[in-house]
């Protein structure tokens, strides 16, 4: 597999490689030519199984991450690419002609982070949420705390006593709540 | 008289989330006639629910208390982790069936709702359509500590912390899951409620009808169904 990975680095230029395992590794590539990659690994290699799609949030570096995971039965082999691409108007060339349940991963893609796959089918539809109107959940400047304190009842905690006040109180009113403690033990 | 029917201009404004079949269409009678159809006023009564009285009679109430009790027929729905803790209920080893406690497929069917556990918004959907079909008198057991106070999913923007904001609840079994054992006690606390009469909350349900709307829109932003489903 350490041959397929030098072709793909001086076919695609790749960014990063990461092996991860012995049968696992993270290929990082541009944005551009991701797709190319996916479709040629489909196509030549025999990666015919797609795992996973899925995002992270670097809001620190405004970049998603969108990362694909292949996996090629015959030699037992998992590739992983990654991409970046931008948090402002983030958008992503669809891949769901590849395979048939890409369509539903960017759906949930894009109603959890926010990302648009132009010509991706019911894109435009509810995914799970029913008339949500925030900024998407699962972007990491949305704050849910606050936004559930803000939108449904939160219930009053109960009572609580600090318990050394609490006994002082009950059994001993009029000692003194900390003992003394000599300079000298210090 | 305004106030027995329910605002038709609520019913217009969410016009956009309305599913194909919901909306207004043109429809050809049998005589050929063509007539417009606006399935949420015509296919759906409008009338507000109305407070269920008790017999004049004291006696009469007395015994018809005691008749409810025995016999709870339980919609069969499950929100959250804790429609896993119902079917065991009916397995010889808990058999609820002892107590008058029997599962229905059909709201219509049920005057007992199970909320087994967290609620999303999606479900409280559901969840009031399917309450507001059954028949009075009807009850609502809340199972667990989501319903409660959000348990551990207090701070997610997706599912409710107070379940007795949306409809009203007559018995709270606390745990994380409750066993069928707790559900069971649950059950009896329930029967003891409504023999003393106690359990009316349905008809709080009715007093306070426009207050639990509120509610229950500020969270639904696509309400694309009648105000209340008979």
């Amino acid at each position: 597999m350490k041959n397929l990975i030098e072709r793909l680095h001086i076919k695609y230029s790749l960014t990063d490689i990461v092996n991860q395992r012995d049968n696992f590794v993270y290929l990082t590539i541009r944005k551009e030519n991701a797709i190319d990659l996916v479709t040629y690994l489909k196509d030549y290699e025999g990666f015919s199984h797609f795992v996973l799609l899925s995002c992270v949030d670097w809001i620190e570096d405004g970049k998603f991450q969108l990362s694909y995971f292949l996996n090629q039965p015959n030699k037992k082999f998992d590739i992983a690419i990654r991409t970046m691409i931008d948090r402002e108007n983030a958008e992503m060339q669809s891949s769901h002609h590849l395979w048939k349940h890409i369509e539903t991963y960017q759906r949930e893609l894009r109603e959890m982070y926010g990302i648009n796959f132009p010509k991706n089918p019911r894109i435009e539809e509810n995914f799970i949420l029913e008339g949500w109107d925030e900024i998407p959940p699962m972007r990491r400047e949305f704050d849910t705390k606050r936004y559930s304190e803000k939108t449904f009842f939160p219930r009053e905690g109960r009572k609580t006593y600090d318990p050394a006040t609490y006994m002082k109180d009950k059994l001993y009113p009029n000692a003194p709540i900390t003992a003394k403690v000599n300079k000298k033990d210090e | 008289m305004t106030n027995d029917k329910l605002n038709k201009n609520q019913i217009e404004d969410v016009s956009k989330f309305f599913a194909p079949e919901n909306k207004k269409k043109n429809v050809e009678t049998p005589d050929g006639q063509i007539i417009e159809v606006n399935p949420l006023s015509d296919y759906f009564s409008e009338a507000r629910p109305k407070v269920h009285e008790p017999n004049s009679s004291k006696v009469v109430e007395t015994f018809l208390n005691w008749a409810r009790a025995e016999s709870l027929w339980v919609l069969g729905f499950g929100t959250g982790c804790g429609s896993i803790e119902i079917p065991p209920l009916l397995t010889p080893r808990f058999d609820a069936f002892r107590f008058g406690v029997q599962m229905r497929p059909t709201p219509r069917q049920s005057n007992v709702i199970i909320i087994s556990g967290y609620l999303a918004v999606k479900t409280l959907k559901r969840v009031i359509r399917s309450y507001e079909q059954m028949q009075n008198p009807k009850y609502v057991l809340a199972l667990g500590s989501c319903t409660i106070n959000g348990g551990m999913y207090f701070d997610s923007y997706n599912t409710i912390n107070r379940l007795d904001k949306y409809i009203p609840v007559d018995v709270y079994v606390a745990g994380c899951m409750p066993r069928p054992e707790a559900l069971l006690a649950g059950f009896m606390k329930l029967k003891e409620l409504i023999k003393a009469g106690k359990a009316e909350n349905a008809n709080k349900y009715v007093e306070n009808f426009d207050e639990y709307k509120a509610n229950q829109k500020k969270i639904i932003k696509d309400w694309n169904m009648p105000d209340y489903n008979w």
